[in-house]
């Protein structure tokens, strides 16, 4: 690629590299997102090219060529990012129709190509059906069609691997606009005015963040891109760094240049290679190209960009203990004062922002204040990613104006609880979030008014459950997890959810007293009010929000033994039901605690105090006799 | 500057750099477990939680006082939460108090005590782990740990040495050297420091007390004691002597009490150093050799240089310590004379931990001998006083046994930093007058700062001379020394902060105000001593022209490889 030595180059480059997508009659964009490689994306995109090569006769219609794979044909086969649509993986998007294929197998291929390449069939099986409807269209999946996708429009679109891609859809302007039009104060400015509030959880203002960088006394100063998202079942900066690398990096250089920070990190967990290969990638392209590196686009600016490989802390999502982390250091957070915008990494001032805060930058540079506060709540503008998972139909990663409601999130993007459930609560925001009633179905997404609700965005998971969750088991699940991942700093967090996580535990073994409700809140309220970090100090929210949402299911486990969601194994009595049972002993032969007794055409029994509750007579049985009582 | 309003009463503030201290400083005694003036704030007990005015809770450690802040100490909410914290910490803590080393003196007991927790709801279920014993100095009992992170910092930032930091996380989180590594295979130096600001029994004095006693009962031996500088001015801490004062006598008493049989002071053995030291400076001054000249009686620093600055250790002083000097003495004079023909043993009462491990180093063995046998503790010795049902508060003074029992002043301030350089500077300028000793102690070799320097005038040269305490502080001038940025003729080292008298032997607690009043009571004992020059200890020449007689270096020096 030629070298962008001043802002021509990058508009010829833009306007050289559109023009050779629009001419070409057919792209073919196989998501090779980390979902889809694992369903088998890569092996899809192989036979897709060796099917266009060994058919180099399909019609040719135009002669401007692009340098990527399959020019002959002028059938551009791509490796696109993440679509999030993951369960419906892989996917396979044709252009310029918008077919989207789901759950695309290998022997798929052969047809794909002499049907809807060659003819322009479609083929019934790989499309989306809901409700009895079928979807060829992607943008008209109900999935999609009711998501605003800012930050996550080229994902799945374009060509991850290949910057002129991202240039071709205004990649690189708005750092352009803000070099040759922009003062950094101005940056700073529109930044802060935009209202902008940072994607990592905690929606501190970004252009706050900036400012108080810009003003320190010392000189040298770094952007450090958290991508250490660790929440379980959180992939939206994971999509963004597979999908779109070049549009964070960009966000981070205008940070970069509205600060006057001359070097940047981004730390990636180890758990994301794809994403670490997908960045390293773009950065080597910007740095050939000219858009890294000294005296970028021909101006006095100049930045250098790292990646840091984390090690799988879930505490390096942390700021202080990120930087740490990048400087060599155990992870573990540190006392603030001072902050991390007075001394962050090295010691030195530092905009710590996520992955997703980064990849809102350009277009709000791009579109202006007023456009971008034009979407979603004054307090809260712009969209939010979020990871929609659990016991909804459609589970993947969505995108919606702030302010959406719970509502509309899981029942028309997420089309409803899946199986014919009924939904009983939403776990938002990870482990350090809190679990949501039906009651605040029609509660908005943004940051204030889920606060007010004793939850968090956090980094955006959505968990969806139906009343075959049990909620006492939900807290436990997240308790546990953050005592693995506490970093055993300080007290109340090290000790304090070890002990909250042994009361859990007490819990849903049917061991628990009525002082253990009383000893939990005790023990929350002590960590949320005296812990170190901002880990700590939000580790008892699930518990929390569990406890005055959904008292009496704790009650119940404690009380009565029982589990209503017959989730809690230790509470589950099976019975055998006597009109059903034909006493022919399979049961019994199947049990391997031997607590099933009886005569043969005679009704069996099991003896609860033997049972170790594997329900492996459940399944044996051949009548459906068994059932879990209670 | 500014004024806050601590619990409804106005409390001024000038340049604290925390809340915390303000509030301390205002008569409130905040319990902490992490917090050290010395060290990095670290925050982690979390013990130290106030509350302002409108209900926040936040730990006062690590907030900068600001002008009209309204903070309360002692709410209900905030009792709640620090006895509480104390109740998760006991609930994972060993908690056989009654056998425990720091019975006493742990301060989670102190404060399990004072804020009244009476219960512990939880199950200490933490797997035990082996106590790692295998060093000469410490012993670690991580069982006992709170993880308050003191001694990690400690090691890290006021020693430098680095061996002991964290390992894994969360409630299974431990503090130990890297690579799961016993402490008697790191490059640990002993110093003890650790051990000084572990609240609890985690980090304890490795014990020698129990032979000794063995060997007092033994008729055919004679137990020999010498007492270091730094012993006296903290051994009557534990008995209610006040901080500081001179018990030696007492000391002297005591021992005899319990069955010693002859107890001299360590200070003869400093007496002799400094006419070695100052000897090999003069020789090295004039041969332009291996300058700057290390001193030699720490060993502690010894072992800090050997390990991370190997290519330096030839200018550390071939001049044995103070202690192996008088053992190596003590062991002659059992060749030479017969003692009834009992066999000798010879301990010595420090002030550090870092000299169990000197007396087994093999260039302080003469013959195949070694010189000391064994190394008690200031803590260790007040130990056996208590066991032997002694009150060294109450007991007349005696004086120490002869031929060893007479030592210079120049010898008693070797206890603190800048001593042994200053004893030196009097040895080499060699005039006792008021004016003369009053010259070299203003030289800039006196005070607390972790480096000093001083620049003397000896014959027609000029002296640089550094004196440096705390080994991070020796690190960092080792550092310059390396990269040619400072030149220096004399460097001395101790490597604990402020010198021996808050070595890592010494009796607990060793606040700010402790160390102030040891160093004073050892500038006392100078003061007092008729006695100012090592060379006009008339036993020193003595023994010279007698014991020493054309075996000075082979007693006096050490014999290593480099020879």
């Amino acid at each position: 690629m030629r070298k962008i030595e001043n802002r021509t180059i990058l508009n010829e480059i833009q306007a050289e590299t559109k023009q050779k997508i629009d001419q070409t009659r057919m792209r073919i964009l196989i998501c090779a997102g980390t979902g889809c490689l694992a369903g088998g994306s890569g092996e899809i995109y192989e036979r897709m090219c060796e099917l266009v090569k060994e058919n180099p006769n399909v019609e040719v219609k135009f002669g401007a060529e692009i340098a990527h794979e399959g020019v002959e044909n002028h059938i551009d086969i791509k490796k696109s990012g993440c679509h999030g649509f993951c369960e419906m993986g892989p996917l396979m998007r044709i252009e310029p129709q918008g077919i989207l294929y789901t759950k695309v197998k290998l022997e798929d291929c052969d047809a794909i190509f002499h049907r809807t390449i060659e003819k322009g069939e479609l083929i019934r099986h790989l499309m989306y059906k809901q409700d009895g409807m079928e979807y060829p269209k992607q943008e008209e999946i109900p999935f999609y069609k009711k998501q605003t996708r800012l930050v996550l429009k080229n994902c799945g679109h374009i060509d991850a691997e290949h910057m002129e891609e991202y240039i071709a859809t205004g990649g690189y302007q708005a750092l352009a606009k803000v070099l040759f039009e922009q003062k950094p104060e101005d940056v700073v400015n529109e930044i802060m005015e935009s209202n902008l509030r940072g994607r990592g959880g905690g929606g501190f203002t970004t252009g706050y963040k900036w400012q108080q960088v810009a003003r320190q006394k010392e000189t040298t100063r770094y952007i450090v891109c958290n991508g250490d998202e660790g929440d379980p079942g959180a992939f939206m900066d994971r999509s963004v760094m597979e999908g779109d690398p070049h549009k964070m990096i960009e966000g981070m250089m205008i940070a970069a240049y509205a600060v006057g920070a001359q070097e940047g990190y981004i730390y990636v967990r180890a758990e994301y290679p794809l994403a670490i290969s997908r960045l390293k990638l773009a950065i080597a392209q910007a740095e050939e190209a000219g858009l890294l590196g000294e005296h970028i686009m021909g101006s006095d600016f100049s930045f250098k960009l790292h990646i840091n490989r984390g090690a799988g802390a879930f505490v390096c999502g942390e700021g202080s203990a990120l930087t740490a982390s990048i400087e060599g250091n155990r992870g573990m957070p540190r006392v603030k004062p001072p902050r991390t915008v007075e001394q962050g990494l090295f010691a030195k001032p530092t905009v710590l922002n996520n992955v997703e805060t980064f990849a809102n930058v350009p277009m709000i540079i791009l579109n202006g204040t007023d456009w971008y506060k034009s979407i979603g709540p004054e307090k809260s503008p712009g969209t939010k990613a979020f990871a929609l998972t659990g016991s909804v139909k459609n589970t993947g990663l969505i995108e919606v104006p702030m302010g959406t409601t719970l509502r509309e999130v899981i029942f028309d993007i997420g089309g409803g609880i899946k199986d014919g459930g009924n939904f009983k609560a939403v776990q938002i925001g990870g482990p350090s979030g809190g679990c949501l009633m039906e009651t605040n179905l029609e509660i908005s997404l943004d940051f204030d008014s889920l606060k007010k609700m004793g939850a968090m965005i956090g980094s955006g998971g959505l968990v969806v459950m139906d009343d075959h969750t049990c909620m006492v088991e939900v807290a436990r699940f997240f308790m546990n997890f953050t005592q693995n991942e506490s970093c055993g700093k300080c007290v109340p967090c090290r000790e304090g959810t070890k002990r909250m996580l042994e009361i859990l535990e007490r819990i849903v073994e049917g061991k628990g007293e009525l002082g253990d409700l009383d000893l939990l809140e005790e023990l929350a309220t002590m960590i949320t009010e005296t812990a170190l970090c901002g880990l700590g100090k939000s580790a008892a929210l699930p518990v929390m929000s569990t406890l005055k949402n959904f008292r009496n299911e704790y009650v119940e486990h404690i009380v009565d033994k029982k589990c209503a969601a017959h989730v809690c194994q230790a509470m589950r009595r099976y019975v055998i039901s006597p009109e059903r049972c034909k006493g022919c002993s399979k049961c019994a032969r199947n049990c391997p605690a031997g607590a099933i007794s009886g005569q043969i055409r005679e009704v069996f029994k099991i003896d609860n105090d033997k049972c170790i509750k594997c329900g492996a007579c459940e399944s044996a049985c051949a009548f459906d006799a068994i059932h879990v009582e209670g | 500057m500014g004024y806050m309003t601590i619990n409804n009463r106005k409390v001024a503030f000038t340049d604290e750099k925390n809340v915390l201290s303000v509030i301390r400083k205002s008569g409130i005694d905040l319990p902490t477990f992490c917090y050290h003036s010395e060290l990095s704030t670290y925050g982690a007990c979390r013990m130290c939680v106030v509350e302002d005015e409108r209900g926040k809770v936040f730990a006062s450690c690590s907030e900068v006082p600001r002008d009209g802040m309204v903070i309360y100490t002692n709410t209900p909410r905030l009792q709640h939460h620090r006895k509480m914290i104390i109740e998760l910490l006991l609930a994972s803590h060993c908690r056989d108090c009654t056998t425990c080393h720091t019975n006493g003196t742990c301060t989670l007991q102190k404060l399990a005590n004072q804020l009244g927790v009476s219960f512990v709801r939880f199950e200490n279920n933490k797997p035990q782990v082996p106590i790692d014993e295998s060093s000469d100095c410490i012993v670690i009992d991580s069982n006992k740990c709170i993880l308050c992170g003191d001694c990690v910092r400690t090691c890290d930032e006021v020693q430098g040495v680095g061996i002991l930091d964290f390992a894994f996380r969360g409630s299974n989180m431990k503090v130990m050297p890297a690579f799961n590594r016993i402490m008697a295979d790191t490059d640990c130096v002993g110093c003890g420091q650790c051990r000084t600001v572990c609240p609890t029994g985690a980090i304890t004095i490795k014990q020698n007390i129990s032979p000794i006693w063995q060997h007092i009962s033994e008729k055919d031996t004679r137990v020999v004691v010498q007492i270091a500088p730094a012993v006296r001015v903290a051994v009557g801490d534990k008995f209610g002597v006040p901080k500081g004062e001179n018990s030696l006598g007492k000391l002297a008493a005591a021992l005899r009490m319990m069955g010693f049989d002859e107890i001299y002071d360590t200070n003869f053995g400093a007496d002799l150093t400094v006419m070695e030291e100052s000897a090999e400076l003069v020789e090295r001054l004039e041969k332009g050799e291996n300058l700057p000249l290390f001193t030699s009686c720490c060993p502690g620093w010894v072992k800090f240089c050997e390990t991370r600055y190997p290519e330096l250790k030839k200018h550390i002083s071939t001049c044995r310590s103070p202690q192996q000097m008088f053992g190596a003495v003590l062991k002659e004079d059992a060749r030479v004379n017969p003692h009834d023909g009992k066999k000798t043993v010879v301990v010595s009462i420090m002030p550090c931990t870092a000299k169990k491990a000197e007396i087994h180093r093999p260039e302080h063995f003469t013959d195949g001998e070694q010189h000391v046998d064994y190394v008690l503790t200031t803590t260790e010795v007040t130990r056996m006083i208590q066991e032997a049902g002694i009150d060294l508060s109450t007991l007349e003074p005696e004086a120490l046994d002869m031929p060893f029992g007479i030592a210079s002043g120049a010898a008693a301030i070797f206890g603190v930093t800048g001593g042994v350089t200053e004893a030196v500077l009097r040895r080499l300028v060699n005039d006792d007058s008021q004016q003369a000793l009053q010259e070299i102690s203003f030289t800039g070799v006196r005070g607390t700062d972790g480096l000093k320097e001083a620049v003397v005038t000896l014959g027609d040269r000029e002296v640089k001379i550094a004196v440096v305490n705390g080994l991070a502080n020796a690190g960092k001038l080792m550092d310059q020394i390396q990269s040619g940025e400072v030149y220096y003729d004399f460097v001395e080292v101790m490597a604990c902060r402020r010198g021996c008298i808050a070595g890592g032997g010494q009796p607990l607690p060793i606040g700010p105000r402790t160390k102030k009043a040891r160093v004073e009571g050892i500038y006392r004992v100078d003061s007092m001593a008729q006695i100012k020059l090592s060379n006009e200890n008339p036993i020193v020449t003595t023994l010279y022209d007698g014991l020493l007689k054309g075996k000075e270096h082979k007693l006096l020096h050490n014999h290593t490889d480099a020879e």
